[in-house]
C-alpha cells in the first residue's frame, strides 16, 4: 500500500510521467483517497506551470544594442582574420 | 484527430530544417543568418541567465558572452543536437561561472549532498485561491515567480530552470551539469517541493488550510 511518504518520493518520476504502470496506478489510488497529496500534487503542477508559462520578456533595447555592437565587432575581426 | 499531429509534425519539421539552414549559413560566416539566431534565442537565454545567477549585470555579460562563444565556436557544432540545447549548454557554463566568481569565498557546488527528505520540506498543504495569472498583474506574478526562485540554492534553481522552464530532458540536464541522473531528479523535486511551498504561502485560499503531514 502507498503512504505520503511513498507518493511524496515517486512525485517527481509521477509528474514527469515516468512511473511504471503498476505504481502509476497505486499513486492515483492514493491521490483519490487522500486530500493532502492531491492537494500537493495540484499545487506542484501549477507551480511548473506557472513557470512554464511566463514569457521571456523582450531584451532592453540599450541591452540588445550592446549585444549587437559586440557581435558585429566579433564578426568583423573574424573575417579580417580569414582575409589576412 | 489523426489529421492534426500530421499536420503538427509537417510543421514542425519546417521550422526545425529552417533552422538547421540558418545555422548551415551562420557557420559560414553568414552575419545576418547568425543575428536572426540571436533574435530567436536572445530573450530565453537571458531569462536563464538571470535565473541562475540572479544578477542583472552578470546575465547581461552572459548573454553577450555565450552568443560571443557560440560563433567563435559554431565551426565545431555538429548538429548531433539541437542548436538551442547547444547554446544552454553554453549560456549554464558561462552562468556558473559568474555564480562561482561572485561567492568565491563559498564555493558554488551543483553536487553537494542532500539528506532532506521530501516530507521536510511540505508543510503548507492548501489550494490555491483561483488562477494567480488572473489575480495578479503580469509586472506583479513575475515579481512573486522571481523572488520565489531567488531563495533556491543555486543547485536547486539551476536543475529547475534547466528541466522545467528551459524543457531541456533529465539526460541534457545531467550532462550539462556534470551531475547524474539520480541526482537531477532528486534536485528537481526538491526544487519543485520548496518552490512550490514558498508560492503556496502567497497564493492559498486562506482559511482552507488542510492537515500538513507530520
Amino acid at each position: 500500500m502507498v503512504t505520503c511518504k511513498d507518493f511524496l518520493r515517486e512525485l517527481g518520476e509521477y509528474l514527469d510521467e515516468s512511473t511504471d504502470p503498476e505504481l502509476r496506478a497505486e499513486l492515483d489510488r492514493h491521490i483519490n483517497e487522500c486530500p493532502n497529496c492531491w492537494v500537493v500534487l495540484d499545487t506542484t503542477k501549477k507551480t511548473i506551470n506557472i513557470y512554464k508559462g511566463l514569457e521571456a520578456q523582450p531584451l532592453p533595447e540599450r541591452l540588445r544594442a550592446r549585444l549587437m555592437e559586440a557581435v558585429a565587432k566579433k564578426i568583423g575581426s573574424a573575417s579580417n582574420g580569414h582575409d589576412c | 484527430m489523426p489529421s492534426e499531429p500530421a499536420a503538427g509534425n509537417v510543421a514542425g519539421a519546417d521550422v526545425a530544417s529552417g533552422e538547421v539552414l540558418l545555422v548551415e549559413r551562420a557557420r559560414q560566416g553568414d552575419a545576418e543568418a547568425f543575428s536572426a539566431l540571436i533574435s530567436k534565442y536572445e530573450r530565453r537565454v537571458y531569462r536563464m541567465a538571470r535565473q541562475i545567477t540572479q544578477n542583472d549585470e552578470d546575465a547581461e555579460d552572459v548573454l553577450q558572452d555565450t552568443f560571443l562563444k557560440a560563433y567563435e565556436h559554431l565551426p565545431s557544432f555538429q548538429g548531433q543536437s539541437k542548436f538551442y540545447t547547444w547554446l544552454t549548454r553554453i549560456a549554464v557554463n558561462e552562468s556558473l561561472m559568474k555564480l562561482r566568481k561572485r561567492k568565491s569565498d563559498r564555493t558554488v557546488s551543483l553536487d553537494e549532498n542532500i539528506e532532506t527528505d521530501e516530507e521536510s520540506i511540505v508543510r503548507e498543504i492548501a489550494v490555491w485561491d483561483g488562477t494567480p495569472e488572473e489575480r495578479y498583474g503580469q509586472e506583479e506574478l513575475r515579481a512573486i515567480l522571481d523572488e520565489a526562485i531567488q531563495s533556491l540554492k543555486p543547485i536547486f534553481r539551476t536543475v529547475f530552470v534547466l528541466r522545467d522552464v528551459e524543457e531541456m530532458s533529465t539526460e541534457e540536464t545531467a550532462e550539462m551539469l556534470g551531475l547524474s541522473i539520480a541526482a537531477v531528479k532528486s534536485r528537481l523535486l526538491r526544487a519543485r517541493l520548496q518552490l512550490r511551498e514558498k508560492l503556496t504561502r502567497i497564493f492559498k485560499r486562506k482559511g482552507d488550510q488542510i492537515l500538513g503531514y507530520v
